[in-house]
């Protein structure tokens, strides 16, 4: 569960100061599927850098499964994204000219899981997020943007996080393969009970999602949850 | 994250860019095998030259006319022949009045041309007492040494060195030395009188100073009164009992020379005393800097080496820095991080070093295999060049290491 109370994040000091976000707060629920929403330079990156721990707000609470993680150390926020956050990003960011299984296994290495179960959990990873089994030895250089996307879902589910955070996950993605993508993670939601937090900008992306928060200059300025959220064509 | 995991990170990252991780490799490799070739060229050369010198004899003063010019003048030519300072009867004298001398021959030496069976040499004929051999630590391949009767009596005899021998009686495949074994008892021609050859000497190797090997020995009377004409020595060999009185030989044949030359300022002697630990000394000065300038030359390209690491790792972390951005969001730590890249320059290193110890060695036993100059491969240096690659791995890589250990997960998930 994700309880978030009145985040700030302020830039710089002084005169040059630029304060992104200006008392956000909200709760998630496990098995929620959230989407949050808003144009650029609206604070999401910012919420979502801080929701993934990459970044710690200037003030306020963020409670990650009952634990306070607004004012750890760059070192005790690594251990936590290492334990409780996947990250699907919008550039993949796999390792090139790696296999598609070593990508799986790379956070359960920094994890200290030792390596017959790395290559266990990897390969029930990949097949949730309904990668083929024929590809698992393909360098990830030699897929298309789909399957490398699902890898990198498969990447961020493997340590069994308590949230997924999704930033623009189909932003590089063309239409189609976005909607198998989106797919994949009410997939995942629904069957697999995961939490995700999808960050987007186009609305009909975060129609996917229950509940849609937007975000505006740094505040939130609608939080709804929708009693019929739009299905991804779940093609293939 | 284990070490296992931190190599096999390492090997992927390291072959992904194999050219890029070869070049560099290289670098140290030519670094650090010119180290040890160098070195070995120059260890070999002082050795080599200190055992050309130690097999000249042991324990040895030699006695030139002429005054001295310095220590390093000493050879074939400085002073021989040109003066007639020093007569049979100072080596006597030396023989006699001189404590702790242990053998003395007095050599009288000239260029002549020698002829025999129609073929003829230009060589030195030296002329000598039967206590040279022990003294030139010479030894016999055919045939017998002069004696001391035969000095005496003016015999018309020759002793040969094998060069000498090869010149002007041609070789013999089919034998151990090489030579025609019927060359004892044969005649060869001195200034139109002739000589017999009653012995060849063993070969003593053709290298350092004066080529032992291309020489005629007679007897050192037959010498004075055949071919100089007067009772001048061209050199007197002294050999001492022990190397710790050498000093004390040199400076009692230096007094008594002195005195009965009848000289008293002793910068105007018309002789020199040349002691042989130090032209040993002068040579391995010389020898010791010509190792010290290959090696500071080879440090040199070691370094660049060096360079060349730490140039690939910066350019690494700057060309990887959404995958370093990347592993610290999914968890690794900044000591995960410095590791791999640590473990990546350190690896280059190593991998550099033992091909570049591999390569340094055989190109200095393959040197010294062709016969093209004397190596010796001095462990030191081996050790030497190991441990500078190995700190300039660990040196040069940590820097970058730690530049990218650094790296804001968000700004460098964000690089372009």
């Amino acid at each position: 569960m994700i309880e978030v109370k009145n985040i700030t994040k302020t830039y710089g000091v002084g005169d040059t100061a630029f304060q992104a976000l200006r008392g956000v707060s909200f709760t998630i629920e496990d098995g929620e599927f959230i989407a949050i929403m808003g144009p650029s330079g609206s604070g999401k990156s910012t919420l979502m850098h801080i929701l993934g721990c990459l970044d710690t707000p200037s003030s306020g609470t963020y409670q990650l499964d009952g634990k306070d993680v607004s004012q750890l150390s760059d070192e005790e926020l690594a251990d936590i994204r290492k334990d409780k956050i996947g990250f699907v990003f919008q550039s993949f960011n796999l390792l090139p000219r790696t296999t598609v299984l070593r990508n799986v296994m790379l956070p359960l290495v920094y994890a200290g899981v030792e390596a017959g179960e790395r290559e266990r959990r990897a390969t029930v990873a990949l097949a949730a997020s309904g990668l083929d089994a024929s590809h698992f030895f393909h360098k990830s250089n030699e897929l298309s943007g789909g399957q490398i996307q699902r890898v990198a879902i498969a990447r961020a589910l493997v340590n069994n996080p308590t949230l997924i955070l999704a930033d623009e996950p189909t932003g590089n993605l063309d239409t189609k393969t976005g909607e198998i993508v989106l797919g994949t993670f009410q997939k995942l939601n629904e069957d697999h009970g995961r939490t995700i937090v999808l960050i987007t900008h186009e609305p009909d992306i975060a129609e996917h999602a229950q509940r849609i928060i937007t975000v505006r200059d740094g505040v939130i300025v609608s939080d709804s949850k929708r009693h019929q959220r739009r299905n991804a064509r779940h093609a293939e | 994250m284990t070490f296992n995991d931190t190599l096999e990170e390492t090997y992927t990252a390291l072959s992904a860019n194999k050219a890029r991780s070869g070049l560099t490799v290289l670098g140290i490799v030519i670094g650090i095998a010119s180290v040890i070739a160098m070195v070995s060229v120059g260890q070999g050369a002082s050795s080599g030259i200190q055992s050309s010198i130690q097999s000249l004899g042991s324990n040895l003063i030699e006695v030139t006319p002429g005054a001295a010019r310095n220590a390093g003048g000493f050879g074939a030519s400085s002073g021989r022949g040109s003066a007639t300072t020093l007569t049979q009867a100072d080596a006597d004298a030396i023989q006699s009045q001189v404590q702790n001398v242990s053998a003395l021959a007095s050599e009288v030496s000239s260029r002549q041309q020698i002829t025999a069976r129609g073929t003829n040499t230009n060589t030195t004929v030296d002329g000598v007492t039967a206590s040279y051999l022990q003294i030139r630590n010479l030894t016999m391949d055919q045939g017998s040494f002069v004696t001391d009767a035969e000095s005496q009596s003016l015999a018309k005899v020759a002793v040969l060195g094998p060069t000498a021998a090869s010149d002007l009686f041609g070789t013999d495949d089919t034998q151990t030395d090489g030579l025609p074994q019927d060359i004892v008892g044969q005649t060869i021609r001195i200034k139109n009188m002739q000589f017999t050859v009653i012995g060849i000497t063993a070969s003593k190797g053709g290298s350092g100073f004066s080529n032992q090997d291309d020489m005629v020995y007679i007897p050192s009377l037959s010498a004075q009164r055949f071919l100089s004409g007067n009772s001048a020595v061209s050199t007197v060999d002294i050999q001492a009992t022990s190397a710790d009185v050498m000093t004390q030989v040199q400076n009692d044949v230096t007094s008594l020379l002195l005195s009965r030359h009848g000289i008293t300022d002793a910068t105007k002697a018309d002789f020199s005393v040349l002691n042989q630990n130090d032209l040993l000394s002068t040579v391995s000065s010389v020898s010791q800097t010509l190792t010290i300038l290959l090696a500071s030359i080879a440090a040199i390209s070691l370094v660049v080496g060096g360079i060349g690491i730490m140039n690939m790792m910066l350019t690494t972390v700057t060309e990887r820095t959404r995958e370093i951005g990347l592993r610290k969001a999914i968890g690794a730590k900044r000591g995960d991080i410095s590791k791999q890249f640590l473990v990546e320059a350190v690896t280059l290193t190593l991998v550099g070093g033992v091909i570049g110890i591999a390569l340094g060695v055989g190109v200095a036993l393959g040197v010294g295999a062709l016969g093209l100059i004397t190596t010796s491969i001095s462990w030191y240096s081996v050790f030497l060049a190991f441990g500078v690659s190995a700190a300039i791995g660990i040196v040069f890589g940590y820097y970058p290491a730690r530049r990218a250990a650094a790296l804001n997960p968000i700004d460098a998930l964000r690089y372009e």
